[in-house]
């Protein structure tokens, strides 16, 4: 095969058909050389992806930041990581709950260690979490549920914390679970969060981590993760066994469902009066492919 | 009067009425004027023309009231008088109104207007509780979401970040003792040595170790079911022949496997790849294999 005859990365590819006459065809692109000389392969290329295609955000978390360590200090969520509270958490759905969410409800109590499952019979949220506050509730939890199946969350931080409004996708039941183990037992789990880096997934997911009592019994072997992945943040709860000190195997027990964050608001739940810390706004915020805000 | 009754002989009984509706046990009016909603010769507005009824309009009850004076102008026939908002005074209006009307058109008219008031509070009290609000779902962007999120699932590989968060939290001693795995402190303790008494000079060396690492483990893990099937044949192969071998190297792995950890393997439900580590022991142990056979 010649090589540049054309001077310009040129290359002309020989090719023989059937009847054996030969074909000149010009490709464009850089002189393959390496198909003659394969020691001077060109190094493999990274893929692009579109976590590495990132746009990259102003606002994300270095974990070292003076002011970020400094707000967590002082933010709602210090007593909480101060040990000074336990988690006591209220799970209650809206009004009238189908089968499904009746379970998915009852199956998240038992994953949550220290919570509780309470009817909702037509009571207004405002009237519920001054009771809540008054028993010592720390987080109120609130399924919302459309045509049988639940699609929403409200996550509530009671002692005035912030209330973080989910939409809950994939919703999994423990017995729609293949190869799934036996039920969760009574120990505390571990928590496992991955990839909340922005300013604003920080809070969400220390919020998240306020759910579960401060230290886990390793008994137990058990383990809540909440993994965000452009934007969505997957929930799985597993049993895992260590079988060498670099092999480790899971089970997953448990329900699963993923949450999209859609807003943030400052103050206990509130749909009128509430100041907004940050809300999902799909004409300003969707609009690239590569940008994500958690 | 007597017109009456031709209208209800005609309407009501033989022919045609645009508002009646007639059910397997039932016949109802819809002529909006209607007191009481059946089709009935005391109850049909066009049968009779002297009638009355209560309809609400905003909240608000007015009684309607019809007489044969105006049976000739269509657009006065109607008399339309607003009834207080007190229930008892509706009532006497009610009364003072209808003044030598017959009992029934009296009696019916004060039972529509206790129905109406009836609703009309349940509404006022509905409004003040929660209302479901009903958000419209947008079909596009549902189908956006989810496939977003399916891709999402995909690129976070769950199972993989939660087993390496898991050994990150097992080489940062979170779990202190309950995990015995000597080895384990063996290869810190190496790799603290190496990583001391080599200089930068060995960087090369330790990036194309790291490289070679890189492609070990992309090697295994793509391969996996090929090398799982590749064991077995090789277990197949050599059964009949180093079958001694096998059970030496199989009693090592079991041996160790209970050295490494207290906590009991839970059996064939902890598996869920082929083991790897055979794959480690075959690089090392070829020699001693070929010199067997």
């Amino acid at each position: 095969m010649g090589d540049n005859w054309l001077g310009c990365g040129v290359q002309q590819v020989l090719i023989t058909s059937a009847k054996s006459t030969k074909m000149w065809v010009i490709t464009s692109g850089a002189p393959q050389e390496h198909l003659r000389r394969p020691k001077l392969a060109p190094p493999k290329a990274i893929p692009k992806t579109i976590e590495n295609q990132r746009v990259y955000d102003e606002t994300t978390v270095d974990l070292n930041d003076e002011e970020v360590a400094f707000d967590e200090a002082t933010d709602e969520f210090a007593p909480y990581f101060n040990r000074q509270t336990v988690p006591k958490i209220l799970i209650t759905t809206s009004d009238r709950p189908r089968g499904r969410t009746v379970r998915f409800c009852e199956q998240l109590s038992t994953v949550i260690p220290n919570s509780h499952v309470y009817y909702r019979r037509g009571l207004a949220l405002k009237r519920i979490i001054p009771q809540c506050i008054a028993r010592d509730f720390t987080d109120l939890i609130v399924i919302n549920e459309d045509r049988k199946i639940p699609n929403g969350l409200v996550l509530s931080h009671l002692p005035d914390g912030p209330t973080a409004h989910f939409r809950m996708s994939s919703v999994r039941l423990r017995k729609e679970i293949k190869r799934k183990g036996k039920e969760p037992t009574e120990h505390t789990p571990e928590v496992i969060l991955n990839n909340f880096t922005t300013r604003l997934g920080h809070p969400v997911g220390r919020m998240l981590a306020c759910l579960f009592p401060h230290s886990p019994q390793f008994i137990g072997r058990q383990v809540a993760t909440f993994h965000n992945q452009r934007d969505y943040i997957f929930f799985r709860f597993h049993r895992y066994i260590f079988k060498s000190e670099k092999k480790v195997g899971i089970q997953e027990l448990g329900p699963r469902f993923t949450l999209k964050l859609r807003s943030l608001q400052k103050g206990t739940f509130d749909s009128k009066f509430g100041e907004y810390e940050w809300i999902h706004k799909r004409r300003e915020m969707d609009t690239s492919r590569r940008k994500f805000h958690l | 009067m007597h017109s009456d009754d031709v209208i209800w002989d005609t309407l009501g009984n033989r022919q045609f009425c645009s508002y009646k509706i007639t059910t397997k046990t039932q016949n109802f009016c819809r002529n909006e004027y209607n007191l009481t909603g059946l089709c009935n010769r005391s109850s049909c507005p066009l049968a009779n023309s002297q009638y009355a009824t209560v309809r609400e309009e905003k909240g608000r009850c007015y009684l309607y009231m019809k007489t044969i004076e105006r049976a000739a102008f269509p657009r006065r026939l109607w008399e339309r008088v607003l009834l207080s908002k007190n229930y008892e005074k509706a009532l006497e209006e009610i009364d003072e109104n209808l003044i030598y009307w017959p009992r029934f058109i009296r009696h019916k008219c004060k039972q529509r207007f206790t129905k109406i008031t009836q609703y009309l509070i349940r509404i006022r009290k509905l409004t003040l509780k929660r209302q479901r609000k009903l958000v419209p779902l947008r079909r596009k962007i549902e189908r956006r979401e989810k496939r977003r999120e399916e891709k999402a699932l995909i690129a976070a590989q769950l199972d993989n970040a939660i087993e390496k968060e898991l050994l990150e939290r097992l080489k940062q001693d979170t779990y202190g003792d309950i995990y015995n795995f000597p080895i384990h402190a063996f290869d810190k303790a190496l790799q603290q040595q190496e990583a001391e008494s080599e200089s930068e000079s060995d960087a090369e060396k330790e990036e194309e170790e790291d490289e070679e690492d890189m492609d070990k483990r992309e090697f295994v893990e793509a391969e996996d079911s090929d090398l799982s099937d590749f064991e077995d044949m090789d277990k197949l192969e050599t059964s009949s022949e180093e079958e001694q071998e096998e059970e030496e190297e199989v009693e090592k792995k079991a041996s160790r496997s209970k050295a490494k950890g207290k906590t009991p393997l839970k059996g064939p439900a902890r598996r869920k790849r082929p083991y790897i580590e055979i794959e480690y022991e075959k690089e090392t142990e070829p020699a001693t294999k070929t010199k067997a056979a």
